[in-house]
């Protein structure tokens, strides 16, 4: 899960790692009263989960408060790479002397954290690593150590950092594991021309395994941009709104992700993802439903099931208990195979539903909902 | 031969008497898993009654392991208490954890595979459905009666996708298939199976299933280039996945240009690896090189 920038802020100064002074809110007044606050000249900062905000015109300067105003109306509600800004932070504007790159992120090939620096901050640090990896340093993290001072020092040396901003590398550390982040990324730390060092801008991804021991996360930060993402987190279902026509509905992430490939590879587009689990069973098939019927953008619906543990059979009497809960709206390709598949297929052609075809391969029936889709 | 598990193999579970451990040890126990003890310190003592088997409750994995000679534990236990189960099993001195528990918090995990490294014990999962050797044991969730003994060996990020290889080719048979797990961080990669399946004789075709998310899969290709001689055949989920949305798998997202399907796809052909578009065209793939011979 991402975090805003203005959340990443507040995490960074909880921790001590200096920032900026700066507020946040979601109306043009509010804007011009923080800019009264903060002595007048501000930078007015669109807070969107992506990057690339500062090209899109996301971020900018005003002179005074009233200028706050009309700079916070113009960014509030503009679409930055399909996010529609909702709020804006208002953030003291810095004399900055030198730019800097601080990061810690998880190297899943080695298994740990990776602490990545470079003295060359505030632009993109993939192109820097790529066009000169020599002004990048990248540290491997002991997960026992951790980053001590004496580990933070090493990083700001071989990056090529002033020796003040050892401190921040070990509150950053701190930040990463107390908070279970599985990412936190200065960019750019600067050196002010008051010598001061500061965070002024930030990323954090929090590890949504770890919602159980981190309780005060609350539900705020993992609201869904997209109703019917909502709607089906709401009931606990692992959803994610695509742009197609046929909707999806599978188990096991990875069958999931094939079912919307070979969709695909037949002509038509998947309108989303959905993965019911292993157990597949009625209530999980009735919820899945009636999100996908409610997507005014599916034509066609693919049931695709593996009986493995649960076998066909079961995942049939399935399949009926949820067409006696939600009215079918679409028609319906179903492809069950596995553990008592004839069984299973045996089941649903006796429920005999006149919006229900079967397939007995992957294959087939991802050419079936795909021609359904096409053609309706 | 088969890798990681055999018939040999004495098995613990820890996490045996909640839900999931009960339901998935007389599952185990079924396909011929010599499943030799449960552990959990509150019920240590007791015994629990599989159809015709007792299996007794240990108070700890060095104490079932001194009892039993056990060499495997498979780990069902929540994921709050994961990491000292398998800080536990590693402190015992066990050869091989199957960590199965879904949704550890990656600290966790990035912690526990690193102590097991240390101390000799080798990490399949987190968040997988465990290894089979069809005929011989079942060490996680893995459908037993879906295929049979043979010999093709399967590594695979995703449990549905093996189960489908694993059916497609049930009349070849496997000599072990393996689901290393979709979280970003697992004890055992794809890289480690590949070296395992070309040293086992038992294997004679290697099936790679793959999915978004990391280089796991760039790093296995350029390794099959250097070190593997066996056939291997490839699949590879996700083309479809836009680019910031997690597909279900806790690792499977692809972020920027790194970790697309199609970049994942062509490190695998540039190493020779013929990969099929559907799982289906996959198992064909499979059956045209075994009928031509390797």
């Amino acid at each position: 899960m991402d975090l805003y920038e203005h959340q990443a802020r507040g995490l960074f100064q909880e921790h001590g790692i200096p920032v900026p002074r700066a507020e946040v809110t979601d109306s043009p007044q509010g804007a011009r009263e923080i800019a009264r606050r903060l002595g007048g000249r501000v930078v007015v900062k669109a807070q969107v989960k992506t990057g690339g905000r500062g090209k899109a015109g996301g971020v900018r300067l005003a002179a005074d408060p009233p200028a706050a105003e009309l700079t916070a109306r113009q960014i509030l509600g503009m679409d930055i790479k399909g996010h529609t800004v909702g709020k804006v932070m208002l953030a003291q504007p810095v004399d900055i002397e030198a730019e800097f790159y601080v990061s810690y992120v998880l190297d899943r090939a080695a298994g740990r954290f990776l602490a990545i620096a470079s003295a060359e901050g505030g632009m993109d640090i993939e192109e820097v690593a790529a066009s000169r990896p020599e002004a990048v340093a990248r540290i491997h993290i002991d997960p026992v150590e951790g980053v001590t001072s004496a580990k933070a020092g090493e990083i700001a040396d071989a990056a090529g950092l002033p020796a003040r901003t050892v401190d921040v590398l070990v509150r950053l550390w701190q930040v990463l594991v107390r908070e279970d982040a599985v990412l936190v990324e200065v960019n750019p730390l600067v050196r002010t021309r008051q010598g001061e060092i500061l965070a002024l801008d930030g990323k954090v991804t929090l590890d949504d395994n770890a919602r159980f021991r981190q309780a005060r996360w609350g539900d705020e930060s993992v609201a869904h941009d997209d109703p019917l993402e909502a709607a089906a987190a709401a009931k606990g279902l692992n959803y994610v709104k695509l742009e197609g026509e046929v909707g999806i509905i599978g188990n096991g992430a990875g069958l999931v992700m094939s079912t919307l490939d070979v969709v695909a590879g037949c002509g038509a587009r998947p309108a989303n993802f959905l993965d019911i689990g292993g157990g597949a069973s009625a209530r999980v098939m009735a919820d899945g439903l009636s999100v996908i019927l409610s997507d005014p953008a599916v034509k066609s619906v693919f049931v695709n099931v593996f009986g493995g543990i649960t076998a066909c059979d079961a995942v049939a009497d399935g399949i009926v208990q949820a067409l006696e809960a939600v009215e079918l709206t679409k028609p319906l390709v179903v492809r069950l195979d596995g553990n008592n598949a004839v069984r299973g297929r045996a089941i649903l052609d006796g429920r005999a539903h006149p919006l229900v075809q079967q397939a007995t391969t992957m294959d087939g029936a991802a050419r079936r909902a795909a021609q359904l889709a096409n053609t309706s | 031969m088969a890798v990681f598990l055999t018939k040999e193999s004495k098995v613990l579970v820890q996490g045996m008497t909640g839900g999931e451990g009960m339901k998935h040890t007389r599952r185990m126990l079924a396909a011929g898993t010599n499943v030799v003890g449960g552990v959990n310190p509150r019920k240590a003592g007791q015994t629990v009654d599989f159809d015709e088997r007792a299996v007794p409750v240990f108070g700890a994995v060095a104490e079932g392991m001194r009892a039993t000679g056990a060499d495997v534990t498979v780990v069902f236990v929540p994921p709050a208490f994961a990491k000292s189960a398998v800080v536990e099993a590693a402190d015992a001195g066990i050869g091989l954890a199957v960590v199965i528990t879904e949704g550890i918090p990656v600290h966790d995990s990035v912690a526990f595979t690193s102590y097991a490294k240390e101390k000799g014990t080798r990490i399949i999962g987190p968040n997988c459905p465990g290894l089979i050797t069809p005929g011989q044991s079942n060490a996680g969730i893995i459908p037993a009666d879906i295929t049979r003994s043979g010999r093709v060996g399967l590594v695979s990020k995703s449990g549905t996708l093996t189960y489908q290889l694993m059916y497609e080719l049930r009349d070849i048979g496997f000599s072990t298939c393996v689901g290393i797990g979709g979280d970003p961080v697992v004890g055992t990669t794809h890289i480690d199976c590949l070296a395992a399946f070309q040293d086992d004789p038992d294997t004679e075709l290697i099936v790679l299933i793959g999915e978004i998310g990391g280089d796991a899969e760039e790093r296995a290709a350029a390794y099959i280039r250097d070190h593997v001689t066996k056939p291997v055949v490839g699949y590879i989920a996700g083309f479809t996945a836009p680019e910031g949305k997690t597909m279900g798998h806790a690792g499977a997202i692809v972020s920027g240009s790194s970790g697309t399907a199609q970049a994942k796809k062509e490190a695998l052909e540039a190493a020779g690896v013929k990969v099929g578009n559907t799982p289906t065209e996959t198992a064909r793939l499979v059956l045209d090189r075994l009928e031509t011979g390797a």
